[in-house]
Protein backbone atom coordinates (compact mmCIF):
# COMPACT_ATOMS: atom_id res chain seq x y z
CA UNK A 1 0.00 0.00 0.00
CA UNK A 2 1.07 3.28 -1.11
CA UNK A 3 1.44 5.84 1.92
CA UNK A 4 -0.71 9.16 0.49
CA UNK A 5 1.60 12.24 0.78
CA UNK A 6 1.92 15.56 -1.03
CA UNK A 7 4.91 15.99 -3.50
CA UNK A 8 7.91 16.92 -1.34
CA UNK A 9 7.64 20.19 -4.10
CA UNK A 10 4.60 22.17 -2.83
CA UNK A 11 3.19 25.23 -3.75
CA UNK A 12 4.62 27.24 -1.05
CA UNK A 13 7.96 26.00 -2.63
CA UNK A 14 7.44 27.32 -6.03
CA UNK A 15 6.23 31.05 -5.86
CA UNK A 16 4.56 32.47 -8.96
CA UNK A 17 6.91 34.82 -10.22
CA UNK A 18 4.62 36.86 -12.23
CA UNK A 19 5.17 40.49 -11.00
CA UNK A 20 1.51 41.58 -11.35
CA UNK A 21 -0.63 41.36 -8.59
CA UNK A 22 -3.33 39.02 -9.27
CA UNK A 23 -6.81 39.47 -6.72
CA UNK A 24 -7.04 35.84 -6.79
CA UNK A 25 -3.55 35.11 -5.17
CA UNK A 26 -3.73 38.12 -3.22
CA UNK A 27 -6.87 36.84 -1.54
CA UNK A 28 -5.73 33.29 -1.79
CA UNK A 29 -2.67 34.81 0.46
CA UNK A 30 -4.44 36.99 2.82
CA UNK A 31 -6.54 33.79 3.74
CA UNK A 32 -3.69 31.58 4.30
CA UNK A 33 -1.96 34.77 6.78
CA UNK A 34 -4.89 34.97 8.30
CA UNK A 35 -5.22 30.79 9.05
CA UNK A 36 -1.68 30.84 10.29
CA UNK A 37 -2.05 33.92 12.79
CA UNK A 38 -4.99 31.79 14.09
CA UNK A 39 -1.88 28.92 14.13
CA UNK A 40 -4.16 26.65 11.57
CA UNK A 41 -2.80 25.09 8.12
CA UNK A 42 -4.91 25.24 5.38
CA UNK A 43 -7.05 21.87 4.43
CA UNK A 44 -4.77 19.61 2.60
CA UNK A 45 -5.56 20.55 -1.45
CA UNK A 46 -9.14 19.21 -1.51
CA UNK A 47 -10.51 20.67 -4.54
CA UNK A 48 -13.31 18.38 -4.37
CA UNK A 49 -13.09 15.44 -6.30
CA UNK A 50 -12.04 11.63 -4.95
CA UNK A 51 -8.72 12.31 -3.42
CA UNK A 52 -6.04 9.31 -4.87
CA UNK A 53 -3.26 7.46 -3.44
CA UNK A 54 0.29 8.26 -5.37
CA UNK A 55 4.19 8.31 -4.92
CA UNK A 56 5.41 11.79 -5.88
CA UNK A 57 8.16 11.84 -8.33
CA UNK A 58 10.36 14.90 -7.16
CA UNK A 59 12.96 13.61 -10.01
CA UNK A 60 10.63 14.03 -12.37
CA UNK A 61 8.48 17.66 -10.68
CA UNK A 62 9.52 20.84 -13.14
CA UNK A 63 10.65 23.33 -10.88
CA UNK A 64 8.31 25.49 -12.47
CA UNK A 65 5.61 27.48 -10.43
CA UNK A 66 2.14 25.64 -10.49
CA UNK A 67 -0.99 26.63 -12.39
CA UNK A 68 -3.46 27.48 -10.24
CA UNK A 69 -5.90 24.55 -10.03
CA UNK A 70 -8.98 27.08 -11.33
CA UNK A 71 -6.95 27.99 -13.85
CA UNK A 72 -5.94 24.36 -14.97
CA UNK A 73 -9.56 23.31 -14.93
CA UNK A 74 -11.44 26.40 -16.40
CA UNK A 75 -9.10 27.13 -19.41
CA UNK A 76 -9.70 23.52 -21.44
CA UNK A 77 -9.61 22.80 -25.06
CA UNK A 78 -11.77 19.70 -25.58
CA UNK A 79 -13.33 20.57 -28.25
CA UNK A 80 -16.02 17.44 -27.58
CA UNK A 81 -17.83 19.98 -25.28
CA UNK A 82 -17.87 22.99 -27.50
CA UNK A 83 -14.65 25.14 -28.92
CA UNK A 84 -14.25 27.71 -26.41
CA UNK A 85 -12.27 27.29 -23.52
CA UNK A 86 -14.90 27.83 -20.97
CA UNK A 87 -17.46 25.15 -22.07
CA UNK A 88 -15.87 22.09 -21.37
CA UNK A 89 -15.76 23.61 -17.93
CA UNK A 90 -18.91 24.29 -18.07
CA UNK A 91 -20.60 21.10 -19.45
CA UNK A 92 -18.40 18.45 -18.49
CA UNK A 93 -20.18 17.67 -15.90
CA UNK A 94 -22.70 15.28 -17.31
CA UNK A 95 -20.27 13.06 -18.58
CA UNK A 96 -20.88 9.40 -17.25
CA UNK A 97 -17.20 8.04 -16.73
CA UNK A 98 -17.95 5.34 -14.45
CA UNK A 99 -18.69 2.78 -15.76
CA UNK A 100 -15.76 2.77 -18.53
CA UNK A 101 -14.29 0.55 -20.40
CA UNK A 102 -11.37 0.49 -22.42
CA UNK A 103 -10.56 -1.93 -25.92
CA UNK A 104 -7.06 -2.74 -26.97
CA UNK A 105 -6.78 -4.32 -30.15
CA UNK A 106 -5.04 -3.96 -33.30
CA UNK A 107 -1.00 -5.58 -33.34
CA UNK A 108 -1.43 -7.12 -29.57
CA UNK A 109 -1.47 -10.57 -28.07
CA UNK A 110 -3.81 -9.88 -25.34
CA UNK A 111 -6.91 -7.75 -27.15
CA UNK A 112 -9.77 -7.22 -25.32
CA UNK A 113 -12.18 -4.64 -23.75
CA UNK A 114 -11.64 -3.91 -20.27
CA UNK A 115 -13.14 -2.49 -17.57
CA UNK A 116 -11.34 0.80 -16.17
CA UNK A 117 -10.86 -0.73 -12.86
CA UNK A 118 -9.06 -3.74 -14.88
CA UNK A 119 -6.75 -1.56 -16.50
CA UNK A 120 -5.86 0.19 -13.56
CA UNK A 121 -5.36 -2.05 -11.03
CA UNK A 122 -1.80 -3.53 -11.32
CA UNK A 123 -0.52 0.12 -11.97
CA UNK A 124 0.58 2.23 -9.22
CA UNK A 125 0.26 6.17 -9.12
CA UNK A 126 2.70 8.33 -9.00
CA UNK A 127 2.50 12.58 -9.36
CA UNK A 128 4.63 13.70 -11.90
CA UNK A 129 4.57 17.86 -12.13
CA UNK A 130 4.91 18.79 -16.16
CA UNK A 131 4.81 21.46 -18.34
CA UNK A 132 1.53 21.63 -20.70
CA UNK A 133 2.58 23.20 -24.22
CA UNK A 134 -0.44 23.97 -26.30
CA UNK A 135 -0.29 24.93 -29.95
CA UNK A 136 -2.11 28.15 -29.64
CA UNK A 137 0.97 29.42 -27.32
CA UNK A 138 0.03 29.17 -24.11
CA UNK A 139 1.58 27.04 -21.27
CA UNK A 140 0.68 25.54 -17.53
CA UNK A 141 2.72 23.48 -15.00
CA UNK A 142 0.37 20.72 -14.04
CA UNK A 143 0.82 17.87 -11.23
CA UNK A 144 -0.32 14.64 -12.99
CA UNK A 145 -1.43 11.55 -11.33
CA UNK A 146 -0.95 8.66 -13.23
CA UNK A 147 1.43 5.54 -14.51
CA UNK A 148 3.69 4.99 -17.42
CA UNK A 149 1.91 4.00 -20.89
CA UNK A 150 4.78 2.06 -20.99
CA UNK A 151 4.02 -0.03 -18.03
CA UNK A 152 0.24 -0.92 -19.89
CA UNK A 153 1.98 -1.58 -23.38
CA UNK A 154 4.05 -4.18 -21.65
CA UNK A 155 1.57 -6.02 -19.95
CA UNK A 156 -0.79 -6.32 -23.29
CA UNK A 157 2.28 -7.54 -24.98
CA UNK A 158 2.43 -5.88 -28.73
CA UNK A 159 3.38 -7.84 -31.35
CA UNK A 160 6.44 -6.88 -33.22
CA UNK A 161 4.25 -5.43 -36.62
CA UNK A 162 3.02 -2.98 -34.09
CA UNK A 163 4.68 0.76 -34.97
CA UNK A 164 2.54 3.04 -33.86
CA UNK A 165 -0.28 3.23 -31.17
CA UNK A 166 -3.50 4.78 -31.78
CA UNK A 167 -5.68 6.17 -29.21
CA UNK A 168 -9.33 7.38 -29.71
CA UNK A 169 -11.29 9.65 -27.29
CA UNK A 170 -15.23 8.42 -26.80
CA UNK A 171 -17.84 9.30 -29.04
CA UNK A 172 -20.92 9.83 -27.33
CA UNK A 173 -22.96 13.28 -28.51
CA UNK A 174 -25.78 13.26 -26.06
CA UNK A 175 -22.83 13.86 -23.32
CA UNK A 176 -20.76 15.63 -25.52
CA UNK A 177 -22.70 18.51 -27.28
CA UNK A 178 -19.67 19.70 -29.23
CA UNK A 179 -20.02 16.31 -31.15
CA UNK A 180 -22.85 17.27 -32.55
CA UNK A 181 -21.51 19.91 -35.13
CA UNK A 182 -19.22 18.67 -37.31
CA UNK A 183 -16.15 20.70 -36.32
CA UNK A 184 -13.78 18.04 -36.60
CA UNK A 185 -14.22 14.47 -37.87
CA UNK A 186 -15.12 12.58 -35.03
CA UNK A 187 -14.08 10.63 -32.67
CA UNK A 188 -10.93 12.28 -32.07
CA UNK A 189 -7.83 10.16 -32.32
CA UNK A 190 -4.18 10.14 -31.65
CA UNK A 191 -1.40 8.53 -32.01
CA UNK A 192 2.38 8.46 -30.94
CA UNK A 193 5.08 6.32 -32.42
CA UNK A 194 5.78 2.91 -30.19
CA UNK A 195 9.06 4.36 -29.09
CA UNK A 196 7.41 7.66 -27.72
CA UNK A 197 4.52 5.55 -25.98
CA UNK A 198 6.84 3.41 -24.12
CA UNK A 199 9.40 6.42 -23.27
CA UNK A 200 9.23 6.98 -19.79
CA UNK A 201 8.31 10.52 -20.04
CA UNK A 202 4.86 9.70 -21.68
CA UNK A 203 2.15 9.13 -18.91
CA UNK A 204 -1.22 7.64 -18.84
CA UNK A 205 -2.88 9.93 -16.22
CA UNK A 206 -6.10 9.50 -14.31
CA UNK A 207 -6.09 12.43 -11.86
CA UNK A 208 -4.24 16.34 -11.08
CA UNK A 209 -3.78 17.71 -8.08
CA UNK A 210 -4.13 14.55 -6.20
CA UNK A 211 -7.83 14.17 -7.01
CA UNK A 212 -9.24 12.05 -9.91
CA UNK A 213 -9.34 14.42 -13.13
CA UNK A 214 -12.21 16.64 -13.40
CA UNK A 215 -14.08 15.39 -16.85
CA UNK A 216 -13.19 18.81 -18.75
CA UNK A 217 -9.52 17.53 -18.31
CA UNK A 218 -10.37 13.81 -20.09
CA UNK A 219 -11.57 12.13 -16.94
CA UNK A 220 -11.21 9.16 -16.19
CA UNK A 221 -7.79 8.57 -18.51
CA UNK A 222 -5.84 10.58 -20.98
CA UNK A 223 -2.23 11.07 -22.33
CA UNK A 224 0.19 13.24 -20.88
CA UNK A 225 3.25 13.71 -23.41
CA UNK A 226 5.03 16.69 -22.44
CA UNK A 227 7.13 17.50 -25.20
CA UNK A 228 4.70 17.88 -27.39
CA UNK A 229 1.99 20.18 -28.32
CA UNK A 230 -1.10 19.43 -25.72
CA UNK A 231 -3.53 18.17 -28.55
CA UNK A 232 -1.13 15.22 -28.44
CA UNK A 233 -2.09 14.46 -24.96
CA UNK A 234 -5.56 13.10 -25.88
CA UNK A 235 -8.57 12.90 -23.17
CA UNK A 236 -10.97 10.55 -22.54
CA UNK A 237 -9.47 7.75 -23.77
CA UNK A 238 -11.54 4.56 -24.77
CA UNK A 239 -9.69 2.55 -27.23
CA UNK A 240 -5.65 2.10 -27.48
CA UNK A 241 -4.79 0.11 -30.97
CA UNK A 242 -1.27 -1.24 -31.79
CA UNK A 243 -0.65 -0.60 -35.65
CA UNK A 244 1.71 -0.71 -38.36
CA UNK A 245 0.29 1.89 -40.38
CA UNK A 246 0.75 5.88 -39.11
CA UNK A 247 -2.49 6.85 -37.82
CA UNK A 248 -4.31 9.40 -39.39
CA UNK A 249 -4.87 11.98 -36.16
CA UNK A 250 -7.75 14.26 -35.76
CA UNK A 251 -6.27 17.51 -36.21
CA UNK A 252 -3.77 16.58 -38.72
CA UNK A 253 -6.86 15.20 -41.14
CA UNK A 254 -8.17 18.90 -40.37
CA UNK A 255 -5.43 20.85 -41.22
CA UNK A 256 -2.36 18.87 -42.82
CA UNK A 257 -0.04 21.69 -43.10
CA UNK A 258 -0.72 23.27 -39.54
CA UNK A 259 -0.46 20.04 -37.71
CA UNK A 260 1.69 17.42 -38.27
CA UNK A 261 1.52 13.95 -36.49
CA UNK A 262 4.66 14.49 -34.32
CA UNK A 263 3.96 17.79 -33.13
CA UNK A 264 6.71 18.02 -30.69
CA UNK A 265 7.04 21.70 -29.36
CA UNK A 266 9.71 23.32 -31.25
CA UNK A 267 10.01 27.32 -31.32
CA UNK A 268 12.02 27.01 -34.21
CA UNK A 269 9.59 25.83 -36.51
CA UNK A 270 6.16 28.61 -36.71
CA UNK A 271 2.70 27.64 -37.40
CA UNK A 272 1.48 29.14 -40.61
CA UNK A 273 -0.41 31.89 -38.50
CA UNK A 274 1.86 32.61 -35.71
CA UNK A 275 5.25 32.05 -35.02
CA UNK A 276 5.95 29.60 -31.56
CA UNK A 277 9.10 31.07 -29.94
CA UNK A 278 7.30 32.30 -27.30
CA UNK A 279 4.36 31.36 -25.00
CA UNK A 280 2.55 32.90 -22.49
CA UNK A 281 2.77 31.09 -18.81
CA UNK A 282 -1.32 30.95 -17.77
CA UNK A 283 -1.39 33.72 -14.64
CA UNK A 284 2.03 35.34 -15.96
CA UNK A 285 2.22 38.30 -17.97
CA UNK A 286 6.01 38.42 -19.73
CA UNK A 287 5.98 35.90 -22.69
CA UNK A 288 8.45 33.21 -22.02
CA UNK A 289 10.72 31.66 -24.71
CA UNK A 290 9.87 28.47 -25.99
CA UNK A 291 11.84 25.48 -25.37
CA UNK A 292 13.06 23.06 -27.41
CA UNK A 293 11.15 19.99 -26.97
CA UNK A 294 9.30 21.66 -24.39
CA UNK A 295 12.41 21.93 -21.99
CA UNK A 296 12.80 17.67 -22.51
CA UNK A 297 15.39 17.34 -24.98
CA UNK A 298 17.69 15.79 -22.70
CA UNK A 299 15.38 13.12 -22.52
CA UNK A 300 14.05 13.01 -25.71
CA UNK A 301 15.87 14.37 -28.51
CA UNK A 302 17.21 11.39 -29.36
CA UNK A 303 14.22 9.86 -30.43
CA UNK A 304 14.57 12.27 -33.66
CA UNK A 305 18.02 11.97 -34.13
CA UNK A 306 18.19 12.40 -37.66
CA UNK A 307 15.25 13.73 -38.52
CA UNK A 308 14.40 16.78 -40.25
CA UNK A 309 12.12 18.74 -37.72
CA UNK A 310 10.68 21.02 -40.37
CA UNK A 311 9.28 18.48 -42.22
CA UNK A 312 8.31 15.93 -39.80
CA UNK A 313 6.62 19.00 -37.67
CA UNK B 1 -18.58 68.22 -33.77
CA UNK B 2 -20.69 71.58 -33.29
CA UNK B 3 -23.36 71.73 -30.42
CA UNK B 4 -26.22 70.85 -32.74
CA UNK B 5 -25.25 67.68 -33.16
CA UNK B 6 -25.62 66.98 -29.35
CA UNK B 7 -29.07 65.54 -28.97
CA UNK B 8 -30.38 62.87 -26.56
CA UNK B 9 -29.92 59.79 -29.01
CA UNK B 10 -26.85 60.67 -29.79
CA UNK B 11 -25.78 61.31 -26.04
CA UNK B 12 -27.52 57.89 -25.34
CA UNK B 13 -25.55 55.75 -28.08
CA UNK B 14 -22.49 57.34 -27.55
CA UNK B 15 -23.00 56.46 -23.84
CA UNK B 16 -23.92 52.31 -24.54
CA UNK B 17 -21.16 52.20 -27.26
CA UNK B 18 -18.72 52.89 -24.39
CA UNK B 19 -20.04 50.27 -22.30
CA UNK B 20 -18.41 47.52 -23.62
CA UNK B 21 -14.58 48.95 -23.11
CA UNK B 22 -15.60 49.99 -19.18
CA UNK B 23 -16.60 47.20 -18.36
CA UNK B 24 -13.24 45.03 -20.12
CA UNK B 25 -11.26 47.38 -17.99
CA UNK B 26 -13.05 46.63 -15.18
CA UNK B 27 -13.44 42.77 -15.47
CA UNK B 28 -9.40 42.95 -16.25
CA UNK B 29 -8.75 44.80 -13.26
CA UNK B 30 -10.68 42.33 -11.01
CA UNK B 31 -9.72 39.50 -12.61
CA UNK B 32 -13.02 38.32 -14.25
CA UNK B 33 -11.18 37.49 -17.74
CA UNK B 34 -10.96 34.02 -17.02
CA UNK B 35 -7.43 31.88 -17.12
CA UNK B 36 -6.08 34.30 -19.84
CA UNK B 37 -7.07 37.91 -19.57
CA UNK B 38 -4.73 38.87 -21.88
CA UNK B 39 -6.54 36.85 -24.75
CA UNK B 40 -9.60 37.54 -23.61
CA UNK B 41 -8.92 41.41 -24.37
CA UNK B 42 -7.60 40.67 -27.71
CA UNK B 43 -10.64 38.80 -28.59
CA UNK B 44 -13.19 40.81 -27.23
CA UNK B 45 -11.90 44.01 -28.69
CA UNK B 46 -11.56 42.38 -32.36
CA UNK B 47 -15.01 41.20 -32.07
CA UNK B 48 -16.44 44.58 -30.75
CA UNK B 49 -14.67 46.39 -33.54
CA UNK B 50 -15.87 44.08 -36.17
CA UNK B 51 -19.50 44.47 -34.17
CA UNK B 52 -19.61 48.70 -34.76
CA UNK B 53 -17.99 47.63 -37.88
CA UNK B 54 -21.17 46.10 -39.22
CA UNK B 55 -23.22 48.56 -37.31
CA UNK B 56 -22.03 51.14 -39.44
CA UNK B 57 -22.40 49.66 -42.48
CA UNK B 58 -26.19 48.82 -41.41
CA UNK B 59 -27.29 52.62 -40.72
CA UNK B 60 -28.02 53.47 -44.57
CA UNK B 61 -30.14 50.21 -45.35
CA UNK B 62 -32.24 50.90 -42.11
CA UNK B 63 -32.82 53.99 -43.28
CA UNK B 64 -33.76 53.10 -46.70
CA UNK B 65 -35.97 50.30 -45.63
CA UNK B 66 -38.05 52.24 -42.74
CA UNK B 67 -37.68 55.53 -43.67
CA UNK B 68 -36.09 56.71 -40.54
CA UNK B 69 -33.91 59.48 -40.31
CA UNK B 70 -32.06 58.88 -36.91
CA UNK B 71 -29.71 55.84 -38.33
CA UNK B 72 -27.39 58.61 -40.21
CA UNK B 73 -27.14 60.36 -37.62
CA UNK B 74 -25.28 57.24 -35.60
CA UNK B 75 -23.70 56.32 -38.59
CA UNK B 76 -20.36 58.56 -38.44
CA UNK B 77 -20.28 57.66 -34.76
CA UNK B 78 -20.49 53.74 -34.86
CA UNK B 79 -17.70 54.31 -37.42
CA UNK B 80 -15.45 55.84 -34.84
CA UNK B 81 -16.14 53.41 -32.48
CA UNK B 82 -15.22 50.80 -34.80
CA UNK B 83 -11.90 52.79 -35.15
CA UNK B 84 -11.74 52.93 -31.22
CA UNK B 85 -11.89 49.49 -30.60
CA UNK B 86 -9.93 48.67 -33.78
CA UNK B 87 -7.08 50.58 -31.69
CA UNK B 88 -7.77 48.86 -28.38
CA UNK B 89 -7.66 45.90 -30.73
CA UNK B 90 -4.56 46.36 -32.07
CA UNK B 91 -2.91 47.89 -28.84
CA UNK B 92 -3.21 44.76 -27.22
CA UNK B 93 -1.45 42.55 -30.18
CA UNK B 94 1.41 44.74 -29.55
CA UNK B 95 1.52 45.06 -26.12
CA UNK B 96 0.40 41.69 -24.39
CA UNK B 97 0.94 39.29 -27.66
CA UNK B 98 4.21 41.00 -28.72
CA UNK B 99 5.94 43.28 -26.40
CA UNK B 100 6.74 45.54 -29.21
CA UNK B 101 9.24 43.45 -30.45
CA UNK B 102 9.05 45.06 -33.74
CA UNK B 103 10.93 43.26 -35.78
CA UNK B 104 8.45 40.31 -34.76
CA UNK B 105 5.61 42.12 -35.40
CA UNK B 106 7.27 43.27 -38.60
CA UNK B 107 7.60 39.46 -39.77
CA UNK B 108 3.78 39.00 -38.33
CA UNK B 109 2.17 41.44 -41.21
CA UNK B 110 4.24 39.92 -43.82
CA UNK B 111 3.93 36.61 -43.08
CA UNK B 112 0.69 35.78 -41.67
CA UNK B 113 -2.52 36.65 -43.97
CA UNK B 114 -4.65 37.09 -40.92
CA UNK B 115 -2.81 39.92 -39.73
CA UNK B 116 -1.99 41.45 -43.01
CA UNK B 117 -5.76 41.71 -43.98
CA UNK B 118 -6.32 43.27 -40.17
CA UNK B 119 -3.97 45.75 -40.64
CA UNK B 120 -4.96 46.32 -44.01
CA UNK B 121 -8.60 47.10 -42.30
CA UNK B 122 -7.54 48.90 -39.79
CA UNK B 123 -5.11 51.25 -41.46
CA UNK B 124 -8.47 52.01 -43.33
CA UNK B 125 -10.60 52.86 -40.76
CA UNK B 126 -8.05 55.13 -39.38
CA UNK B 127 -8.12 56.96 -42.53
CA UNK B 128 -11.26 57.15 -42.67
CA UNK B 129 -11.56 58.67 -38.98
CA UNK B 130 -8.88 61.25 -39.75
CA UNK B 131 -11.58 62.84 -42.71
CA UNK B 132 -14.63 61.98 -40.52
CA UNK B 133 -15.09 65.58 -39.31
CA UNK B 134 -16.70 68.48 -41.22
CA UNK B 135 -13.99 70.38 -42.05
CA UNK B 136 -12.30 67.58 -43.73
CA UNK B 137 -15.69 66.91 -45.02
CA UNK B 138 -15.31 70.64 -46.78
CA UNK B 139 -11.77 70.25 -47.47
CA UNK B 140 -12.07 66.78 -49.46
CA UNK B 141 -15.60 68.01 -51.38
CA UNK B 142 -16.29 65.61 -53.73
CA UNK B 143 -13.39 63.26 -53.18
CA UNK B 144 -14.61 62.28 -49.77
CA UNK B 145 -17.31 60.28 -50.76
CA UNK B 146 -15.02 57.83 -52.98
CA UNK B 147 -12.35 57.74 -50.19
CA UNK B 148 -14.86 56.89 -47.38
CA UNK B 149 -16.56 53.88 -49.61
CA UNK B 150 -13.42 52.07 -48.88
CA UNK B 151 -15.03 50.94 -45.53
CA UNK B 152 -16.70 48.19 -48.07
CA UNK B 153 -13.19 46.57 -48.70
CA UNK B 154 -11.92 47.16 -45.19
CA UNK B 155 -15.29 45.25 -44.21
CA UNK B 156 -14.28 42.50 -46.55
CA UNK B 157 -10.98 42.53 -44.56
CA UNK B 158 -12.22 42.23 -41.71
CA UNK B 159 -14.06 39.40 -42.33
CA UNK B 160 -11.52 37.59 -44.36
CA UNK B 161 -9.14 38.22 -40.94
CA UNK B 162 -11.46 36.69 -38.43
CA UNK B 163 -12.18 33.75 -41.28
CA UNK B 164 -8.34 32.96 -41.28
CA UNK B 165 -7.49 33.36 -37.30
CA UNK B 166 -9.99 30.26 -36.30
CA UNK B 167 -8.73 27.10 -35.95
CA UNK B 168 -11.78 24.77 -37.10
CA UNK B 169 -14.98 26.30 -35.96
CA UNK B 170 -16.25 28.82 -38.34
CA UNK B 171 -19.91 29.40 -37.22
CA UNK B 172 -18.46 33.26 -36.06
CA UNK B 173 -16.88 34.60 -39.09
CA UNK B 174 -19.72 32.49 -41.24
CA UNK B 175 -22.23 34.86 -39.32
CA UNK B 176 -20.63 37.77 -39.20
CA UNK B 177 -19.28 37.26 -42.67
CA UNK B 178 -22.81 36.61 -43.51
CA UNK B 179 -24.36 40.04 -42.43
CA UNK B 180 -21.53 41.60 -43.79
CA UNK B 181 -22.28 39.99 -47.48
CA UNK B 182 -26.33 40.99 -46.42
CA UNK B 183 -24.70 44.23 -46.23
CA UNK B 184 -22.14 44.84 -49.06
CA UNK B 185 -24.96 42.81 -51.28
CA UNK B 186 -28.06 45.27 -50.32
CA UNK B 187 -25.68 47.88 -52.17
CA UNK B 188 -24.71 46.33 -55.18
CA UNK B 189 -28.33 44.72 -55.49
CA UNK B 190 -29.51 48.95 -55.02
CA UNK B 191 -26.71 50.18 -57.65
CA UNK B 192 -27.71 47.39 -60.42
CA UNK B 193 -31.38 48.32 -59.96
CA UNK B 194 -30.68 52.18 -60.24
CA UNK B 195 -29.02 51.37 -63.54
CA UNK B 196 -31.51 49.21 -64.80
CA UNK B 197 -34.06 51.90 -64.03
CA UNK B 198 -34.86 54.62 -66.31
CA UNK B 199 -35.23 57.38 -63.65
CA UNK B 200 -32.74 57.77 -61.28
CA UNK B 201 -34.47 57.87 -57.72
CA UNK B 202 -31.78 58.71 -54.99
CA UNK B 203 -32.16 59.44 -51.51
C1 LIG C 1 -10.77 46.43 -38.44
C2 LIG C 1 -9.85 45.69 -38.00
C3 LIG C 1 -10.00 44.41 -37.22
C4 LIG C 1 -11.11 43.68 -36.91
C5 LIG C 1 -12.56 43.96 -37.25
C6 LIG C 1 -10.67 42.55 -36.15
C7 LIG C 1 -11.51 41.57 -35.64
C8 LIG C 1 -11.08 40.46 -34.95
C9 LIG C 1 -11.94 39.41 -34.47
C10 LIG C 1 -13.45 39.35 -34.64
C11 LIG C 1 -11.17 38.51 -33.83
C12 LIG C 1 -11.62 37.18 -33.23
C13 LIG C 1 -12.00 37.25 -31.82
C14 LIG C 1 -12.41 35.90 -31.30
O1 LIG C 1 -11.81 34.88 -31.69
O2 LIG C 1 -13.33 35.86 -30.50
C15 LIG C 1 -9.81 38.98 -33.89
C16 LIG C 1 -8.72 38.33 -33.34
C17 LIG C 1 -7.43 38.76 -33.47
N1 LIG C 1 -6.98 39.86 -34.16
FE1 LIG C 1 -8.13 41.22 -35.10
N2 LIG C 1 -9.30 42.59 -36.02
C18 LIG C 1 -8.86 43.71 -36.67
C19 LIG C 1 -7.54 44.15 -36.79
C20 LIG C 1 -6.47 43.49 -36.26
C21 LIG C 1 -5.09 43.95 -36.36
C22 LIG C 1 -4.65 45.24 -37.01
C23 LIG C 1 -4.33 43.01 -35.73
C24 LIG C 1 -2.83 42.97 -35.51
C25 LIG C 1 -1.96 43.62 -36.18
C26 LIG C 1 -5.19 41.97 -35.24
C27 LIG C 1 -4.78 40.86 -34.56
C28 LIG C 1 -5.61 39.91 -34.03
C29 LIG C 1 -5.17 38.80 -33.22
C30 LIG C 1 -3.72 38.50 -32.84
C31 LIG C 1 -6.31 38.08 -32.86
C32 LIG C 1 -6.39 36.88 -31.94
C33 LIG C 1 -6.14 35.59 -32.61
C34 LIG C 1 -6.33 34.46 -31.62
O3 LIG C 1 -6.76 34.68 -30.50
O4 LIG C 1 -6.03 33.35 -32.01
N3 LIG C 1 -6.49 42.30 -35.58
N4 LIG C 1 -9.78 40.17 -34.59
Amino acid sequence: MLIRRKSDLTEADVTDPAWYARRREFLQGTAALLLAAGGLRPAQAGHGGRALQYRPRPDLAAKDALTDFSDVTTYNNFYEFGTDKASPAELAGRLTTDPWSVTIDGEVARPGTYALEDILKPHGLEERIYRLRCVERWSMVIPWIGFPLADLIRRFEPTSRAKYVEFTTLYRPEEMPGQRRAVLDWPYVEGLRMDEAMHPLTLLAVGLYGEVLPNQNGAPLRLVVPWKYGFKSIKSIVRIRFTEQMPQTTWHKAAPHEYGFYANVNPAVDHPRWSQKRERRIGEFRKRKTLPFNGYAEQVAHLYAGMDLRRFF
Amino acid sequence: MGLRHIDGLRVGVFTAALLPALWLGYAFFTDRLGANPFEALTRSSGEWTLRFLLLTLAMSPLREAFGWRWPLRLRRMFGLYAFFYGLLHLTTYLWFDQFFDWPEIGRDILKRPFITAGMGALLILAALAATSNQAMMRRLGRRWKPLHRLVYPAVVLAVLHHFWLVKADLRWPAIYGIIAAGLLGWRLYRRYRRRGSPVVVRA
